[in-house]
């Protein structure tokens, strides 16, 4: 039980030493292109349309790759410098459920054709999701 | 489902480069506008001081998962005869699931081949984007009724994720 506890605590320690670099880099890098392109953020490549910020957003995730902590917080920050909620509830989700990075893995392991088919409906779905999440949150409102 | 794989998580140098290539920005921003770094620095504390006390939250729920969960425990349950049981061990099992990717694609190639569904295999890895440590922080930045409302979508998009690639794998095989 005392080896199971050390175990997990190592692997628990060893997980957040290779995260925290990766969250305090996307705070970093966060900060700087918030305080540099504010305006730019909200207006310009985002927020024309609720269709391509889901785009947009689904794309990023899924060729993003990284701790799912990462996409909280980059998310969380983007959102605050006004990125659409279309986009980063798109892009949070095909973070997590696209892995373009994963790809050539999960092909090998779960078959070509189950990777590919599931990469590109999770793509879908990412965008469906973002829809159905919004607006179910207006429709609570 | 983006965890990188477990050799380089264990050695971890990407992070720390990634840190050193974004310290690098810096220097290089600070030579041409150092009000602008100083401004973004701030911005960086008052982030991180939101951040962190989240963070030790999510350390502990990572550690708690850790102690509980292994790989044998979930492939128990997730026969191909498993039926409702199946789905549900297969979205419990997902949510349930930490660590890099690829032990758990290893797991789902065993039980595949001991005849595990497509459409499991496809629910559990869709399942996987509820990451239950990592909610507080959900929290913390959307609120908790937008964690709920995405966490629920999540979940039932797991299950129509699963129908949809036994459908795929049905019209394939027919072809076939």
């Amino acid at each position: 039980m005392l080896n199971k506890f050390k175990n997990s605590l190592n692997t628990t320690v060893q997980t957040f030493v290779n995260i925290l670099p990766i969250v305090f880099g996307m705070l970093l890098l966060t900060s700087l292109v918030i305080k540099l392109f504010p305006a730019q953020l909200s207006t310009g490549l985002f927020g024309q349309n609720s269709f391509l910020d889901a785009l947009l957003g689904a794309s990023f995730g899924g060729v993003a790759a990284g701790h799912p902590l990462v996409s909280y917080v980059l998310g969380g920050e983007l959102l605050t410098s006004g990125v659409s909620l279309f986009a980063v509830t798109a892009l949070i989700v095909s973070w997590v459920t696209v892995g373009i990075v994963q790809l050539p893995a999960e092909a090998l392991m779960l078959g070509k054709r189950f990777a590919i088919y599931r990469n590109l409906m999770c793509y879908l779905f990412a965008i469906a999701i973002a829809f159905l999440t919004v607006y179910t949150l207006q429709l609570i409102a | 489902m983006k965890e990188k794989p477990q050799k380089r998580t264990k050695k971890g140098i990407g992070g720390w480069l990634f840190l050193a290539i974004v310290l690098l920005i810096y220097g290089v921003t600070a030579l041409f506008d150092s009000g602008l770094t100083l401004k973004a620095m701030t911005s960086f504390i008052q982030l991180l001081d939101k951040v962190l006390p989240v963070l030790l939250i999510v350390f502990v729920l990572i550690f708690i998962v850790n102690l509980l969960l292994e790989p044998a425990r979930v492939k128990k349950y997730l026969g191909s005869q498993s039926g409702i049981m199946g789905w549900l061990t297969a979205i419990v099992g997902g949510i349930l699931s930490t660590g890099p990717i690829y032990p758990w694609y290893a797991l789902l190639k065993d039980l595949r081949e001991k005849g595990m569904k497509t459409s499991l295999a496809a629910v559990f890895l869709y399942s996987r984007a509820v990451k239950l440590p990592l909610l507080p922080l959900l929290v913390h930045y959307f609120g908790v009724i937008y964690t709920l409302v995405l966490v629920f979508y999540l979940i039932a998009f797991s299950v129509i994720s699963g129908l949809v690639m036994e459908r795929i794998q049905s019209v394939h095989s027919e072809a076939d």
